[in-house]
């Protein structure tokens, strides 16, 4: 439909003067000049500014790209050798209070034992010497006694009174031993 | 359906024969459409255009010429003031924006996958025919401004550029003799060289030819269906088809603002295209 119409339309114009499909040599001429003098003022005050800018914008933001890329790379890797060397310090501290916990177990098991020696040593002192104490002092006695009964035996035989007179030197003597 | 068609089509002659027949001025449709000496602003006055010859060639300035001239000064203000933006700051606000974003779509949706390896020589060119074709073919649709895109001579112009452009690519990759020679395939019988370097050689002219013949016909035509839809209201002499032709042609107005944005798109596609042709032959 729309072509039939086109194609009327046509036949009219043509009919009434200029035609649609003319070849107006000056129009082609300006839209030469036109389009070329277009171009080339567009092209060197507006295209090359426009696309050098659009280009450095480009490379800008790839750049800032990359080296955002490479600063995140380089923190993973400070972040990582960081954490590397925390754990060997925790590992190490762990080792030092370990072994400080074995020796300060040592020492208090040594402390304890040599305490407990030193208080049988002591024990073992203090008994032997009450042991000799007791010995010393019961063969004293017994020299005392032996002393008095002979004592007494030699008074006893040089007096040589009666039976009464024996008693009351005995009772005597007994009362001298309990006054010594 | 094809008898339906050729009985509408003698009807509509029929119709703008009559028409033609009872006014007084039968051009009343192709006035709008036609080149002419004079830029008509009515009821402001009109402007008459001067008459110039060079070397016995008319080169008078004409309503297109002088509309071309316009699109020319607006689009080099638009563009100067788009590249003022960047001059601020890298990332620039607005119109430079706004151009921005169609001179990356031509750069990377058409140049670059086009034409491929090499392209930037060539994208100051498609720019500017990009943005020449677009701002033509919205041109036409303000109203008093007329449709340059839409005058055979214009498309022929710009199409005989483009085939400029593709020849010199072609030639200047491979050297003036093996880009012709290159234009018949190689490894084809030694009888048949002859209708394939014919063939190819009409092919070299029909591409420019079917790009001057798409968009001057694709702008013309939407003007003309505009112009006769309104012209419905004066052909029947009531108003009551007024509304629907408005409607129609109102609808046939926001098609030609998508057809003004394909068309620009094709013809700058299709040069690329012909360009990476020229460019990358493959025989």
């Amino acid at each position: 439909m729309l072509i039939g119409l086109y194609i009327s339309v046509l036949a009219l114009a043509s009919e009434g003067g200029g035609s649609l499909i003319d070849v107006n040599p000056g129009v082609v001429f300006w839209t030469f000049v036109t389009f070329i003098v277009l171009l080339i003022v567009l092209k060197k005050f507006a295209w090359k500014p426009i696309l050098t800018a659009l280009d450095q914008r480009e490379t800008a933001i790839r750049e800032s790209l990359e080296k955002a890329e490479r600063a995140k790379e380089e923190a993973q890797k400070i972040l990582d050798q960081n954490q590397a060397s925390l754990a060997k310090v925790e590992e190490e501290s762990k080792q030092i209070i370990n072994q400080s916990r074995i020796y300060a177990d040592k020492l208090k098991d040594q402390i304890i034992q040599d305490g407990r020696d030193q208080t049988r040593k002591m024990l073992d002192e203090a008994s032997a010497e009450i042991d000799r104490k007791k010995d010393a002092s019961f063969n004293e006695l017994k020299n005392q006694i032996a002393e008095i009964a002979v004592n007494a035996a030699e008074k006893i035989l040089r007096e040589n009174l009666d039976k009464e007179l024996q008693k009351k030197i005995i009772n005597k003597y007994i009362g001298e031993i309990t006054k010594n | 359906m094809f008898a339906t068609e050729v009985s509408k089509t003698i009807a509509i002659a029929d119709t703008v024969k009559k028409v033609s027949e009872s006014n007084s001025d039968p051009s009343w449709i192709m006035h709008h459409v036609l080149d002419g000496n004079s830029v008509s602003f009515e009821p402001f006055g009109t402007l008459y255009l001067p008459h110039l010859q060079l070397f016995g060639i008319d080169i008078s300035i004409t309503k297109h010429i002088f509309f071309i001239w316009v699109i020319a000064v607006v689009l080099i203000i638009l563009s100067l003031a788009a590249a003022r933006g960047y001059k601020k700051s890298l990332i620039p606000k607005g119109l430079s924006n706004f151009l921005e974003i169609i001179i990356v779509f031509v750069r990377d949706e058409i140049v670059k996958p086009a034409i491929g390896k090499g392209f930037e020589p060539y994208l100051p060119y498609m720019l500017t025919l990009f943005f020449f074709i677009l701002l033509s073919n919205l041109f036409g649709l303000i109203p008093y401004a007329a449709t340059v895109t839409g005058n055979i001579a214009v498309t022929a112009s710009l199409a005989i550029i483009s085939f400029i452009v593709t020849q010199y690519s072609g030639m200047k990759t491979y050297g003036v003799l093996k880009y012709i020679k290159n234009l018949v395939p190689s490894g084809m019988p030694v009888l048949i060289i002859p209708v394939m370097a014919v063939i190819e050689l009409i092919g070299l002219f029909t591409k420019p030819f079917a790009l001057c013949v798409r968009l001057f016909a694709n702008m013309v035509a939407g003007h003309i269906v505009i112009f006769s839809l309104l012209g419905l209201i004066f052909i029947m002499h009531t108003y009551v088809v007024a509304p629907v032709s408005v409607g129609f042609a109102l609808f046939i107005e926001l098609l030609e603002l998508l057809v003004a944005l394909i068309q620009a798109y094709v013809f700058t596609m299709l040069t690329a295209l012909f360009i990476g042709m020229a460019k990358h032959m493959e025989h």
